[in-house]
């Protein structure tokens, strides 16, 4: 008797539970647990939407074709140089910056907001922006580097091989307030004591940035580095909107071809095995964030 | 560290602080400067819009361009269809979160832990590597050039679950017994006690989700094809392309769209900086 009612009651609790998880879900499941384990069956087959709706299994025939693509080298190649470009200089200017404006300094909500409002402003509206400044022609940059006395200014995004940099200055310029802000905690959280001991000792400044500021925001320089290197190995739509993937493929980079092969092209199974190879490049950098960082965080 | 300095050697001191603030003045330029060349041109006749050296003050106000950036396109439409989806978006997105992230959060259960991990996975699987799937899905429901598409394919995140889950752990359990022993029900516990206590958790999901849903470009480009759907990101591209030499038009749209976001980013930007604190410090 007992027994069946707190096997009741236990139900009942369940369902209750349930009841608060399933309107999100049922839609998390059906709309992002699918097709994350669809987009795997789908790299091992071929679909070409535009013919037929036939799916067909050829094995491993998609990933093989990525090694005679060229456009997938080049794509992978200018991703590499983009993360390259981007994700080293994004963090020694974030922590640049968060170390002056964690001195006691007037106005640090002025400069914070500042220095972070190009992280929130559309990309479209910031891109346009960019592309009038830096006009090979006309822009205010090269008329400034003109005035200056550069006969050949670099033709920055129509220049096959300044457009890359191009990007890369835009994205640091884009970015660096969101990660400035995550170093500014980090900071705020050392203990000043820390600072007061090391100078009693008679440590000088870069002793004390060697010794106490960076061994003390190690795990937010590890959440910084691996936020920003998986930001740089999904970014898209600042390419589509800046450059569209060129001059010539300059900067077409993983997810602009994948974006090609699935929607232009319509061969969804050829894109979804480039999205695996995404994937894994991510899989691979957040199992090495788990391995490092486990005595950082705690998730469950 | 420095008020020892300031007694000891004065000159040095002020040396220092005058390199920090001339620092921090030129970053802070360099952040603005774009934006308030941006504003500049907007107001200019065609011809000024390049002048050099840059005339920060127009030489002749043409303050019509805000009026005619309205004429030329459906922007209002654009307008209201991402003000429409942003909205409804975010609602959905902090109700079905919260209500799930109780559940995770405070409910003992079969099966919690498992499906709590799934939700952790996924946080970490970018939206490009399942997004060819997923419009495929969509497609078979007929939900691709609709706005409920989009609807759907935004409120279900797991993020929005586990930043909200993250801050409930911390409410005292107590305060949840009382309620029970004073006859609440568990929907009650959430509505009168959770909600409430959460507006810091909420405010950080609901001004991430404002923002991305205000600045979302990759998923109306792939899911939105008939015009009148399109949102203000995908209309002011359009209109970058069809009056590429109108510069001042150009500008003056872009200084529309990004007010909003300016608007909730000055008020609330005490906000913007706890959430990455926190979501920062968790990862």
């Amino acid at each position: 008797m007992g027994e069946v009612k707190k096997g009741s009651y236990r139900r009942k609790k369940n369902l209750i539970a349930y009841s608060f998880i399933a309107p999100n879900f049922i839609g998390f499941f059906i709309l992002t647990f699918i097709p994350i384990i669809f987009s795997f069956v789908l790299s091992v087959c071929e679909w070409d939407a535009g013919n037929s709706s036939q799916i067909t299994f050829v094995g491993l025939a998609n990933f093989q074709k990525m090694l005679t693509d060229s456009t997938f080298k080049i794509s992978f190649k200018n991703t590499i140089v983009y993360t390259i470009g981007v994700v080293p200089s994004t963090l020694i200017l974030s922590l640049l910056l968060a170390m002056l404006m964690n001195c006691k300094i007037k106005g640090r909500t002025f400069f914070r907001s500042v220095i972070f409002f190009p992280y929130v402003a559309s990309l479209v509206a910031v891109g346009v922006v960019w592309n009038a400044l830096f006009h090979p022609d006309n822009g205010p940059v090269n008329q400034l580097l003109m005035a200056l006395g550069v006969q050949n200014p670099p033709r920055w995004a129509a220049d096959i091989h300044w457009a890359m940099p191009t990007l890369i200055l835009l994205s640091i310029w884009k970015n660096v307030g969101y990660y400035t802000i995550v170093y500014l905690a980090a900071l705020q959280g050392v203990p000043g004591e820390l600072y007061e001991a090391s100078k009693m000792d008679g440590a000088n400044a870069w002793q004390r940035f060697k010794c106490i500021t960076w061994p003390m925001v190690t795990p937010s320089t590890f959440f910084v580095a691996i936020m920003l290197t998986i930001y740089t190995f999904k970014v898209f739509d600042m390419m589509y909107i800046t450059t569209q993937g060129g001059p010539g493929r300059a900067t077409n980079v993983l997810v602009y071809h994948l974006y090609n092969q699935a929607f232009i092209s319509l061969n969804f199974g050829y894109a979804s095995a480039i999205a695996m190879v995404l994937f894994v490049i991510i899989l691979v950098i957040t199992l090495f964030q788990f391995r490092f960082e486990k005595k950082f965080t705690s998730y469950l | 560290m420095y008020d020892s300095l300031r007694k000891k050697n004065p000159a040095l001191y002020w040396l220092l602080q005058v390199l920090l603030y001339a620092v921090l003045i030129l970053g802070a330029l360099v952040m603005l400067l774009p934006f308030a060349w941006m504003l500049s041109a907007s107001f200019k006749a065609q011809k000024d819009v390049f002048n050099f050296p840059i005339q920060w003050i127009p030489p002749e106000w043409h303050p019509e361009n805000y009026q005619t950036i309205w004429t030329q396109i459906p922007l209002v439409t654009y307008f209201l269809n991402t003000a429409k989806l942003t909205i409804i978006i975010t609602c959905i997105q902090l109700l079905t979160s919260s209500f799930a992230a109780y559940a995770f959060a405070k409910l003992d259960f079969k099966g919690r832990d498992q499906l709590f991990l799934m939700y952790v996975m996924t946080i970490a699987i970018p939206w490009q590597v399942y997004m060819v799937p997923q419009y495929i899905m969509m497609g078979k429901f007929h939900l691709t050039d609709s706005h409920l598409g989009l609807v759907l394919m935004h409120t279900f995140t797991a993020f929005g679950v586990f930043l909200i889950r993250q801050f409930y752990v911390g409410v005292p359990n107590e305060l949840m017994e009382a309620a029970r022993i004073d006859g609440l029900s568990e929907y009650g516990i959430w509505s009168r006690i959770m909600l409430p206590l959460s507006k810091p958790a909420i405010a950080t999901l609901c001004i991430t989700s404002f923002v991305n849903e205000w600045n979302d470009f990759m998923g109306p480009l792939i899911y939105l094809s008939t015009d009148s759907k399109k949102t203000l990101q995908l209309g002011l591209r359009l209109f970058n392309g069809q009056f590429s030499a109108d510069y001042q038009l150009i500008m003056a749209a872009s200084i529309v769209s990004l007010i909003p976001v300016f608007i909730m980013f000055v008020s609330l930007q005490k906000y913007f900086v706890e959430g990455i604190a926190t979501s920062g410090m968790k990862g």
